[in-house]
């Protein structure tokens, strides 16, 4: 279990729900004037006893404990559409909804089942999904390229690739990584992965409330990468990226970081002249949470599709800021279970029909979640036949010929 | 602790025992059931769940998580230099045990019912023989009534028979299911507990008797034959499968 005992991330940032008014960022909440905007972009606002809004409205009159009693928050997916909406522009999905998150999970009678071996499993082998860390390069015999093992091979490195879980084990997950490895061996990168020794970012951890969880990982994996030398670490987890970008720096960490698909978007000039294979390919991208509403890169996985010779680009009506989230944030992509158990309608599902209806063949996704999510979804509602799911970098390998 | 079965399990270089080089023992899933239902009976009836635990690698978060989820002490049997058989692990739990049942503080002992290296489910019984107490295995439940010196308690046979057993008390119980899932208690907590909390250790007895059973012999199951794979279009493959039926008789 290699459990440790600094604490770092939540007394970093010192903010509790207590003194949540004491700090800049919430005391700005006390600014809301809610007008429910948050509540109505939620994707579950409906089935929430207490959306956005009336979690603040809760919190300003001194009756927090009954949101937190509630399963409001087990119900957040963490889509960070009620923060990108505020006119206020109030800190709702990195500052109020993580510390409430938090707190609810620590009342929460029952951990629902699927949440809790995700969670013990995580703790226990660094992936959610309970897969054995010695394996978790296994992907890499079958890339076609060679992908350096830093703890085999710790000579200094320019890209250290942080490959996260679910690229890592789940069997399209490795097909992502390795399109991604044969890229950047196209590009002449010089990259390497910790293998083994890497452990889940926790960012979904942290999301879902266990806080715990997440600064015992990221103790874990800092020591791990401090032990070798990097100019830029690059992850092909989008929650990955948002946890290095936002989270890790408190805990000292002090890389560049990049995901796969803004890190080749920005070296899209070497990559055009090697797209040679011309795929004759509808494609509509989906916008993930963490990547648009929450970093803001929109344009970066379509230049990249815009640049793949024969891919016709097409856009779903929710698209960019207005994109429809997967479900699978802030703990949901183990929580299928439990929000079916309690009638709710299945966040891909919705987004795979608007997919569908957009003729496209391709729906293509930058987040290894996404993969498994929709290709669920498409096989569920019978349009397996119609549409595939790819991951951005699997359609630009693709297109790299042979 | 038993091996835990996500990594693959290899014969050691003895020919007689587990590779340990890659194992990480994880704490048996029937001890987490004894555990939550220890808490359970903790909740309703009141009284204090005491975890023990014999000394092995990783051992202590174990521990700190028992503590962290509601047991009131831990307690860790120390001195423990090789795996022990079943056996052994009774020869070493009796006497500690012995010394809080002298002291009128157990009521019941609760233990997994079997483990992945002890299908037999031995610990249990062996633990009854030694302290003198009667022993029921693959309990699903526990009920503590008015009369604090008895016990209903649950057990399941095959083909979904339960029985219901009055048991005196203490006794010791193997526990094949809690009536709940064990409980999951969040990591800040075990992180809390780990400064807070305290282990507390008794060193191991010499063993009475050496073990009355040896392993010869470990090896790999061996292939036996395989599942034959029909190709071919539905209807080809619809057509081999009855003629396979008839020719076995069963059409």
């Amino acid at each position: 279990m290699a459990l440790t005992t600094t604490e770092h991330a939540d007394s970093a940032a010192g903010i509790t729900l207590e003194n949540i008014f004491e700090s800049p960022r919430g005391r700005d909440l006390q600014t809301c004037i809610q007008c429910g905007i948050c509540a109505g972009t939620c994707p579950y606002g409906e089935v929430m006893d207490y959306p956005p809004r009336r979690i603040i409205g809760m919190l300003r009159a001194g009756m927090i404990e009954e949101v937190l009693a509630s399963d409001s928050l087990l119900r957040c997916v963490t889509c960070y559409a009620c923060m990108a909406k505020c006119p206020r522009g109030l800190r709702l999905t990195d500052v109020l909804l993580p510390l409430a998150k938090e707190q609810a999970f620590i009342r929460l009678p029952e951990v629902p089942a699927e949440l809790q071996k995700a969670l013990a499993n995580t703790l226990r082998y660094g992936n959610p999904m309970g897969e054995s860390p010695r394996k978790r390069a296994a992907w890499a015999a079958a890339a076609g390229v060679p992908v350096r093992v830093l703890s085999q091979d710790p000579r200094p490195v320019d890209v250290l690739w942080f490959v996260e879980c679910y690229t890592a084990f789940h069997p399209r997950g490795q097909d992502n990584c390795r399109a991604t490895a044969r890229v950047l061996k196209a590009l002449g990168i010089d990259f390497a992965i910790l293998g083994p020794e890497e452990k889940c970012a926790g960012e979904c951890a942290r999301m879902a409330g266990e806080t715990g969880l997440f600064e015992t990982l990221t103790d874990q994996n800092l020591k791990v990468l401090g032990k070798y030398q990097f100019n830029r670490l690059v992850t092909s987890g989008a929650h990955a990226y948002d946890a290095f970008v936002h989270e890790y720096p408190r805990a000292g960490f002090d890389h560049p970081v990049e995901h796969t698909t803004t890190y080749f978007a920005g070296r899209l000039e070497a990559l055009k002249p090697l797209l040679t294979k011309k795929l004759n390919y509808t494609v509509t991208y989906h916008d993930s949470c963490v990547l648009g509403r929450h970093n803001g890169f929109y344009e970066e996985p379509r230049h990249l599709l815009k640049a793949i010779p024969g891919v016709k680009l097409v856009e779903m009506p929710h698209n960019r800021i207005n994109s429809i989230c997967c479900g699978g944030g802030g703990g949901g992509m183990w929580l299928d279970t439990y929000y079916k158990a309690k009638g709710m309608e299945r966040l891909a599902d919705r987004r795979v029909r608007e997919a569908v209806a957009t003729g496209a063949d391709v729906l293509a996704v930058s987040c290894p979640y996404e993969v498994s999510r929709f290709e669920d979804s498409l096989k569920v509602l019978g349009y397996d036949k119609k549409m595939v799911v790819r991951d951005v970098v699997e359609i630009l390998a693709e297109a790299l010929g042979d | 602790m038993v091996p835990d079965i996500v990594e693959e399990l290899e014969v050691g270089p003895d020919g007689k025992s587990l590779d340990l080089e890659f194992q990480r023992p994880i704490v048996s899933e029937r001890d987490e059931h004894a555990l939550e239902q220890a808490l359970l009976l903790k909740e309703r009836c009141g009284g204090s769940v005491t975890t023990m635990a014999l000394e092995s690698a990783d051992v202590d978060d174990v521990l700190f998580t028992a503590l962290a989820k509601g047991s009131d002490r831990a307690v860790k049997v120390a001195g423990v230099e090789t795996p022990p058989t079943t056996a052994e692990a009774a020869a070493l739990l009796a006497p500690v045990l012995r010394g809080l049942l002298d002291q009128k503080q157990v009521d019941l002992i609760v233990t997994g019912c079997s483990a992945i290296d002890d299908l037999d489910g031995l610990l249990g019984p062996f633990l009854a023989e030694r302290l003198g107490l009667p022993y029921l295995g693959i309990v699903t439940g526990v009920v503590v009534g008015a009369d604090s010196g008895r016990a209903t308690v649950l057990k399941e046979y095959a083909g979904g028979v339960h029985a219901e057993y009055g048991i005196a008390l203490p006794a010791v119980l193997g526990v094949q299911a809690a009536e709940k899932p064990p409980r999951y208690v969040p990591v800040a907590k075990v992180r809390a507990v780990m400064k807070s909390g305290k282990i507390e250790t008794v060193s191991a007895a010499a063993p009475d008797q050496a073990s009355l059973l040896q392993v010869v012999r470990m090896t790999k199951p061996e292939a036996a034959g395989h599942a034959e794979m029909i190709e071919g279009s539905p209807e080809e493959i619809a057509s081999k499968v009855t003629d396979i039926l008839s020719a076995r008789g069963l059409l």
